[in-house]
């Protein structure tokens, strides 16, 4: 079972003025504004984020069921750009392990994996005891997924209101949030490399493949900063 | 609409769950101080940098709408307001909003 002393805990470290909260809220509210614009009933919306509750998937689904995409087609599509979930879980889940824990629950725990909850909990994760870290991590990704859930009910039903500008507004905070992140994450040679590489070849490999750059440029990238960081390692 | 709403539903969360399932398999093996896992983290912060900028640069839906330049500033405006609040977040995330609707009915 869950320790709930460390569950609450974690849920509550969604406070704060490093939360994602907001990023996470007006992200889903934009897909909840964009799943009603397309059809969707709210029944449908809030299933798909609550089993899908990953950004990048959602969106492509969306614009799948407007172009009338395959099953097929929206597999790969959501596939490919949700793969980056698989580093991420790597880098993550061996830092929560204890032998307490039955195998089972790190199965349904990764459904938490997004970057909101990822990063809270690659900040803080020192501070919690190893033996309840799966159990914090699970109160931390359910409050992340109650946030999106909310809010995508909340963006379906004032979808009607919303405007043009209003919906290009919310759908900068994503990325504005991920930047900030993603600089204040480049505390050393490896990871500034790492974050540098992963856009500049992200672009680059868009040229060659739109659906695949976001994989191959992030594992070339990664893979280099990797190896010159070791280096630098090596020689200092 | 062509296919059932559902399906497409179940299909893409079937295509995200994978990752993170597999990710679970893999990081039996991992020790936290190996090189191995020092890998899956620059992985895993280059792949969402790859992301974010095409987020940025060529974005789909609402965003693909405002010029480059005009995402670019906001972005950029908005990172300096972090990085002189010392990384406050709520600040440049709810700015940022603001600053493009502003700047997209405007301009």
């Amino acid at each position: 079972m869950v320790n709930t002393k460390y569950f609450l805990k974690g849920f509550i470290s969604i406070k704060g003025t490093d939360s994602p909260a907001i990023a996470l809220a007006a992200s889903f509210i934009a897909i909840g504004a964009l799943f009603k614009n397309i059809g969707l009933n709210i029944q449908e919306s809030i299933f798909s984020t609550l089993l899908t509750y990953a950004l990048p998937g959602s969106l492509i689904m969306a614009e799948s069921l407007i172009v009338g995409a395959s099953l097929l087609n929206i597999f790969l599509a959501v596939w490919l750009v949700n793969a980056r979930l698989y580093p991420m879980t790597v880098s993550l889940f061996p830092l929560l392990t204890h032998k307490s824990q039955p195998r089972l629950k790190y199965y349904l725990a990764c459904h938490f994996i997004a970057v909101s909850a990822w990063l809270i909990m690659k900040e803080n994760y020192k501070s919690v005891e190893r033996r309840y870290r799966l159990d914090f991590w699970i109160g931390v990704g359910t409050a992340n997924l109650l946030v999106a859930v909310s809010a995508t009910v909340f963006g379906f039903s004032i979808a009607d209101h919303l405007n043009k500008d209003m919906m290009i507004g919310l759908a900068i905070v994503n990325p504005v949030y991920f930047t900030c992140v993603m600089v204040s994450a480049m505390k050393t040679i490896q990871m500034s490399l790492a974050v540098i590489l992963g856009s500049v070849f992200g672009i680059l490999f868009y040229f060659v493949s739109p659906e695949w750059c976001i994989l191959v440029g992030g594992f070339t990238a990664g893979t280099l900063a990797f190896f010159i960081g070791e280096l630098k390692w090596q020689l200092t | 609409m062509a296919i059932n709403i559902v399906l497409a539903i179940l299909v893409t969360s079937l295509a995200t769950y994978i990752s993170r399932f597999f990710g679970v398999i893999t990081s039996k093996k991992i020790k936290e101080n190996s090189k191995i896992f020092k890998w899956f983290n620059c992985l895993a912060y280059s792949t969402l940098s790859a992301l974010l900028a095409r987020l940025v640069i060529f974005p789909a839906g609402a965003l693909a709408e405002v010029d480059y330049l005009t995402r670019f500033i906001v972005v950029f405006i908005c990172l300096m307001i972090f990085i002189i609040s010392k990384k406050n977040f709520v600040y440049p995330t709810v700015l940022s909003a603001l600053l493009l609707a502003f700047l997209s009915s405007n301009f």
